[in-house]
């Protein structure tokens, strides 16, 4: 109520000041806001053409001089002249779908909850506290999985290395708990809130009456979110699975801490150590001295930036799709 | 395709009868899957705090905040340069990202809405949200560390600022768009030229929540320890001045997750003690920022 008062306080003083601006000849004024706050919009525009400049401008060297090289080259070792992507890209994808296949279904679960079985109080709870995940920083994902994941699956690996999964050949090599396997773990809780929100979101615009109908029938909780809410919410749920994707295949610190730093050739398997792409710049550009070693490292970042592109462009796609058809501007 | 846009159709639904007994256990078996999926990740939220709180509360004295990180393997000292640091690039870092996305976003709500180049803008910017903040470094680097030939922690704001834009961009624009069109009709039906209607009337009656915006923006870079690596970098010292070799425009300025990044890895269990208490300053900072900030301004919602 008191806010309301405040508004029309608010306008009727706006009113007055409008027409006193008027009489003194301010006409300038509004064409000149409505351009700053183009510029200021378009300022976003600008920062993305800028950083797609200049980081094609200073790859450019690397790109010239190795041409494609990097791309059918498994080693970074600068050292001696090997300036090799694949396994960075190897172990940023690996690591991405470790984190895709667990946080997936998890979050799914998370948002069928909090959307259709708990009362919307401990649903906001629930909700905020799987957020706050998102709030906290990447280096303390870090160290918390270095510190704690880490001697967990050093006592965890040797097990599953004498059950009949560790003949599979994904889980061989010595269990020492650093590698593909922890890096994909933490970024699955990483990106755990991302897709849970988004999820929540699109599954709660499912109209009720959709529902209904199908409780109406006698069905389940379980069979309307299958065959109903899931069907209905399905290219937002693809669009949060994308955007998820693209924040797993761009984080660094927490994947940087997890990896172990093994530059110079591909894992063997997933108790075995690696590098990504933000790994590998991040863990690298200290050492990087001469022009070439820099721009190469550039051009990584090149890489990663599009392919994030590429799959933000597919959310946006997804998301916009799920908007259209719920007919909502959320 | 058409099951992507349309509910099922009545073929997909099986006809044959099955027994109520067995869907009533596939139904509680995935609710009891659910409510097991939302305990682990709080616990996973649980676990995390208490590990930083619990291994970071013994390095909190006052000497954390007053001294200057230790020479060497020395004993004692403190993060006190990093925190102010962190603060001075953070907040230079607002300085540049928070009015232009606000300004931005009031163009999205009020002016562009719908029209083709707002769409586009609104598209851009959350595509520039998903950017790993990574990439945000490296830019700055190249434009601001690689020409001037030293680090800077002005170069390190500018990164942050870039990673902030967007996100006070979309945050500011949903919170306008819940203001109310027959406020802006009112504002401008009583002669308020359009800049008048839209700072006095609307932005004003949008003002919780573009604080909550702007907090929550300015706090989500605090922590970010990636764009740091090549452009702001640390140091052990006290930034002093502008433009000297420890000023903010001059050489590396200390900040706390570059230098937690650093000690975490050390050897040295003390420099391990030290990175554990700034991770307890941040995430007390952020997490407590980011409770506090929804407790005061959205109890209404």
């Amino acid at each position: 109520m008191r806010t309301r008062e405040a508004d029309i306080a608010g306008a009727s003083g706006g009113g007055r000041a409008g027409a006193r601006l008027r009489r003194s000849h301010l006409k300038l004024a509004d064409p000149a806001f409505r351009w700053l706050t183009i510029l200021c919009a378009a300022a976003v525009a600008l920062a993305m053409i800028a950083l797609t400049g200049v980081l094609v401008g200073n790859s450019w060297l690397a790109i010239t001089k190795l041409g494609l090289k990097p791309l059918h080259t498994v080693a970074w070792a600068p050292s001696i002249g090997s300036y090799g992507a694949l396994s960075s890209l190897f172990g940023t994808f690996v690591t991405t779908l470790i984190a895709m296949v667990i946080a997936v279904p998890l979050a799914l679960a998370v948002a069928l909850l909090l959307v259709e079985l708990v009362h919307p109080v401990l649903s906001r709870v629930i909700g905020t506290t799987i957020e706050m995940l998102a709030a906290i920083p990447s280096i303390i994902f870090g160290m918390w999985g270095i510190f704690v994941v880490v001697p967990i699956l050093q006592k965890v690996e040797p097990w599953i290395q004498s059950t009949p999964l560790g003949r599979l050949g994904l889980f061989s090599g010595p269990p020492i708990g650093i590698g593909i396997l922890p890096a994909g773990i933490i970024l699955a809780l990483m990106v755990l809130p991302f897709i849970t929100a988004v999820s929540r979101d699109v599954l709660g615009m499912v109209p009720t009456v959709v529902k209904e109908a199908g409780f109406g029938m006698g069905s389940t909780t379980f069979e309307v979110t299958r065959r109903i809410s899931f069907r209905y919410a399905l290219s937002g749920i693809a669009g949060a699975v994308f955007l998820g994707l693209g924040r797993a295949l761009g984080e660094t610190m927490a994947v940087a801490f997890l990896l172990g730093g093994v530059f110079d050739r591909l894992p063997h398997s997933l108790l075995d150590q690696g590098t990504s792409i933000s790994a590998t710049i991040a863990l690298q550009f200290g050492e990087a001295t001469k022009p070439l070693d820099v721009s190469a490292l550039i051009e990584l970042g090149l890489i990663l930036f599009l392919i994030t592109m590429v799959f933000q462009l597919v959310a946006q796609v997804w998301l916009a799709r799920a908007r259209r058809m719920t007919g909502s501007r959320a | 395709m058409s099951a992507d846009t349309m509910p099922g159709p009545l073929s997909a639904v099986p006809l044959r009868p099955r027994s109520v007994a067995r869907r009533r256990v596939v139904d509680r078996l995935v609710t009891s899957l659910a409510w097991l999926a939302a305990a682990f990740g709080v616990f996973i939220m649980g676990w995390i705090v208490v590990t930083v709180v619990g291994r970071g509360i013994g390095a909190i004295n006052w000497a954390f905040f007053t001294q200057s990180p230790p020479a060497g393997a020395d004993l004692g000292g403190g993060l006190g340069p990093c925190i102010v640091g962190t603060i001075v690039l953070t907040g230079f870092a607002a300085v540049i990202g928070i009015p232009i996305g606000f300004f931005g976003a009031v163009y999205l709500s009020e002016f562009g809405r719908t029209g083709r180049i707002a769409t586009a803008i609104r598209t851009i910017t959350n595509v520039v949200l998903g950017v790993p903040s990574i990439i945000a470094g490296l830019f700055a680097y190249a434009i601001l560390v690689k020409p001037l030939h030293h680090y800077s922690g002005f170069a390190g704001s500018v990164a942050l600022a870039f990673i902030m834009l967007p996100v006070m961009t979309r945050a500011a624009e949903d919170v306008l768009n819940l203001v109310p069109n027959e406020l802006r009709e009112s504002a401008l039906a009583m002669g308020a030229p359009r800049w008048r209607a839209t700072l006095g009337v609307i932005v004003r009656s949008a003002r919780a929540g573009l604080i909550t915006s702007t907090i929550l923006a300015v706090v989500r870079v605090a922590g970010e320890t990636a764009p740091l690596l090549f452009t702001a970098l640390s140091s052990p010292y006290w930034l002093n001045g502008l433009f000297g070799p420890s000023g903010f425009f001059g050489g590396p300025v200390a900040n706390l997750t570059k230098t937690i990044y650093d000690y975490s890895t050390s050897p040295y269990q003390h420099l391990q003690q030290l990175a554990w208490g700034g991770a307890l300053v941040i995430i007390v900072a952020v997490l407590g920022t980011n409770v506090l900030v929804r407790l005061v301004f959205q109890r209404g919602k």
